[in-house]
């Protein structure tokens, strides 16, 4: 996918000048972030079951390799096939092998932001494959011709009017005097939309929450039972997934799956959670013909062993963009590429660079929010300040900022010098600002003032009045 | 001398120092009145937290280094600020994880360090408050305070002990005023954006008064409510509690 995280501050504008988006973004808090809280405090041991889940995490990140290898050995004892890809190229072109070899013309999909960082849609379309989403949300935002805008809520963006106007638009097939105005009237016409998809698709693709090494099967949760319609239907079921989603054990995913839904929704268990092995055997009643596994690696092993490793624990719940203020303001696409919110804030510059990325670890204040309910206990905000050294060693920060900072930090290593600029400057500032208080506008602190008066200080310095009044300076003194 | 009173340096942090001295004055007030020794070590600055968020470790780690010598020698290091406090007490040790002297006096300090209100409620245990304030009180938890030093009940109550005090509860406490340091000048839209929330969540509440525990979410507040013609008083919770609320409030002028 495309990236347009440089522009972030572009973005950032046209975000917050969308009314539709901001009345979307307005029932976060409501929503999802009452019920985790709920869903969390109904279960006393959430807490160690996240410690469990981050321990789970990262002795499966240790012994990478192993877990990946006995996950193939096992997908292939069971019939299916894994592959390989190194980068999203490797990927598409896979998947694209495997459609053409049943001369596939449709393809459903169920929800897979792996799928929208390989950018398989477009690819598909290009060799004349037609993709269809069947995940509602996933759905919406492919007839609008959108990308998603939260990794588990992909429409959160979009209000009822614009579904209603898109489905006007999309389906013709139906009475144009229909009424859609009741969200179970959208739901059912999607329904009946995609079931016909279902029968016709030629090969259905999913992503996967979890691949469990010990059996080789491949768990997607969903709250639709979409997923379950798009990989046992077709001819070839495609799980297209990264290779820090493997875990060692069926209990080991039991623990994530404990911790992934309360975290996300604040359900206890989302609707579906269905484990796949392999292709349908002679006493399966369905299941496809094929079973195969594209195993995505798009730059994640190099974070092995490095600062960054602990981001691949992520098990993509969304919980930390759900509680982060700033994407409560401007919703998931001022970010730029796949991956919003604190999360896209790591993973963008981890995977496209933090030339590309800059401004996303940078956009933060650091508030600590995320870190407080990642269930995986992910140090978001350290990482994010782990992506402002590299960006300021590699004299990416804007001049202006590192100029501002240089001074600052030179003035600031010298105490003597510090208190007499300071004590000047805020006695001036003092005596200009003390009758009204504040002031409306100041040099060089637009950003401040051009929306918020910005206080006046007291006038001398606490330094200053300290020292005039013989005020202890040692401890013991 | 049989002086066992504790020996306690304030921090004063930045802001104070320059914006509002009498934050600091209130803090030593409230030190004494806690049975503690304070002194004003004249080496300090800043904690280093703006070298530090802007990805500048050797400037961060210059800044600490004086801190930490700054502050030899007392027994408790109090700063009226979580943000400070939470950078000296959780982020110096990291800042010197390589090096194995430094960093053994960082997390001494670390140990040593306090924010003012938890220090007064948990350390001290400071109960009784010769103090009276006539009016409705909202309270904003600060995002370093209540997430790395775990400060949420410490100030509630403490402001119940003040007499003529109406504390009401502020729908959001815990989410981000938006000041986040130098973010809210580099990305000042999305600040705005968060600010205006908060003060739509402060002016729902009914309340005369804002209090908050740092004085950069509250000169980020204080902007914001003027800017919209608001009349609510904005204060440091330690210039109500040492009941020194002669001065005018944050951002209000002498007439």
């Amino acid at each position: 996918m495309e990236s347009t995280s440089k522009q972030f501050k572009q973005n950032t504008r046209v975000a917050l000048d969308n009314t539709a988006l901001q009345s979307a973004l307005g029932k976060m808090e409501s929503g999802f972030v009452t019920n985790r809280a709920n869903a969390a405090a109904r279960l006393p041991e959430f807490e160690a079951l996240r410690d469990q889940a981050r321990d789970i995490k990262n002795h499966t990140l240790e012994n990478l390799d192993f877990y990946l290898e006995t996950f193939e050995e096992n997908v292939e004892a069971s019939g299916g096939h894994v592959h390989w890809a190194a980068t999203a190229e490797d990927a598409r072109q896979i998947i694209l092998d495997i459609c053409q070899s049943v001369d596939a013309k449709t393809v459903t999909k169920g929800k897979s932001m792996i799928a929208e960082e390989i950018g398989l849609n477009a690819f598909l379309e290009e060799n004349n494959i037609e993709p269809v989403e069947t995940d509602l949300g996933e759905y919406i935002i492919q007839l609008r011709n959108e990308t998603p805008s939260h990794i588990i809520a992909p429409a959160i963006h979009v209000v009822k009017d614009q579904v209603i106007e898109t489905f006007q638009e999309a389906h013709t097939q139906f009475d144009p005097a229909r009424s859609l105005e009741e969200p179970r009237e959208l739901l059912d016409e999607a329904r009946t939309v995609l079931r016909q998809r279902f029968f016709d698709a030629d090969v259905g693709i999913t992503g996967a929450n979890f691949l469990i090494a010990e059996t080789g099967s491949t768990v997607i949760v969903t709250n639709e039972g979409n997923g379950d319609l798009t990989q046992t239907l077709p001819k070839i079921h495609v799980v297209v997934a990264s290779l820090e989603k493997v875990v060692p054990t069926l209990e080991d995913a039991s623990a994530i799956l404990r911790v992934l839904a309360r975290s996300a929704t604040g359900q206890e268990y989302s609707s579906y959670t269905t484990f796949s092995n392999g292709p349908r055997r002679a006493e399966d009643p369905d299941g496809p013909e094929q079973f195969h596994v594209v195993l995505l690696d798009n730059g994640r092993s190099e974070l092995l062993g490095t600062e960054s490793q602990e981001v691949l624990r992520c098990i993509r719940c969304g919980a930390c963009m759900n509680h982060c203020p700033v994407y409560g303001a401007i919703g998931g696409h001022a970010y730029g590429w796949v991956y919003p919110g604190p999360i896209g804030s790591v993973l963008t510059p981890t995977l496209i660079g933090v030339e590309e990325a800059r401004h996303l670890p940078n956009a933060s204040t650091f508030c600590g929010r995320c870190e407080e309910v990642c269930p995986m206990r992910i140090p978001l905000p350290k990482l994010m300040r782990h992506f402002r050294e590299k960006s300021f060693e590699e004299k990416l920060t804007p001049t202006a900022e590192r100029t501002g900072l240089g001074i600052w930090a030179f003035v600031a290593r010298r105490p003597a010098l510090y208190q007499m600029a300071t004590g000047l400057a805020m006695r001036m500032l003092g005596a200009l600002g003390r009758r009204r208080g504040l002031f409306a506008s100041l040099p060089m602190a637009g950003g401040w003032t051009a929306h918020r008066d910005f206080p006046a200080p007291q006038g001398r310095t606490f330094q200053q009045q300290w020292s005039a009044r013989g005020g202890r300076r040692r401890a013991g003194e | 001398m049989t002086d066992k009173r504790p020996e306690v340096g304030l921090f004063v942090t930045c802001l104070v120092d320059l914006f509002r001295p009498g934050i600091g004055f209130a803090a030593v007030e409230l030190l004494e009145r806690a049975g503690c020794a304070v002194a004003v070590p004249e080496m300090q600055t800043c904690c280093g937290q703006p070298a530090f968020n802007s990805g500048d470790r050797a400037d961060a780690k210059a800044i600490a280094k004086q801190v930490i010598e700054a502050f030899d020698g007392f027994d408790y290091v109090v700063a009226p600020s979580g943000s400070c406090a939470g950078m000296i007490a959780k982020h110096y040790p990291e800042l010197f994880a390589d090096d194995p002297e430094m960093i053994v006096r960082a997390r001494d300090l670390a140990l040593r360090t306090h924010e003012l209100i938890l220090f007064l409620a948990d350390i001290r245990g400071m109960q009784e408050f010769d103090a009276a304030y006539a009016g409705t009180v909202t309270y904003h938890d600060s995002c370093s305070g209540l997430r790395e030093l775990g400060i949420k009940a410490q100030p509630r109550a403490l402001l119940e002990k003040v007499s003529g005090l109406k504390l009401v509860e502020l729908p959001g406490a815990e989410l981000c005023c938006g000041f986040g340091g130098s973010f809210c000048v580099k990305y000042p839209e999305i600040s705005n954006k968060m600010v205006g929330n908060k003060t739509a969540d402060i002016e729902q509440t009914g309340a005369d008064t804002l209090l908050a525990g740092d004085l950069g979410c509250l000169m980020n507040m204080a902007g914001k409510l003027s800017r919209e013609g608001s009349k609510i008083q904005v204060r440091h919770i330690a210039e109500v509690l040492a009941g020194m609320t002669d001065e005018p409030s944050i951002g209000e002028g002498q007439g």
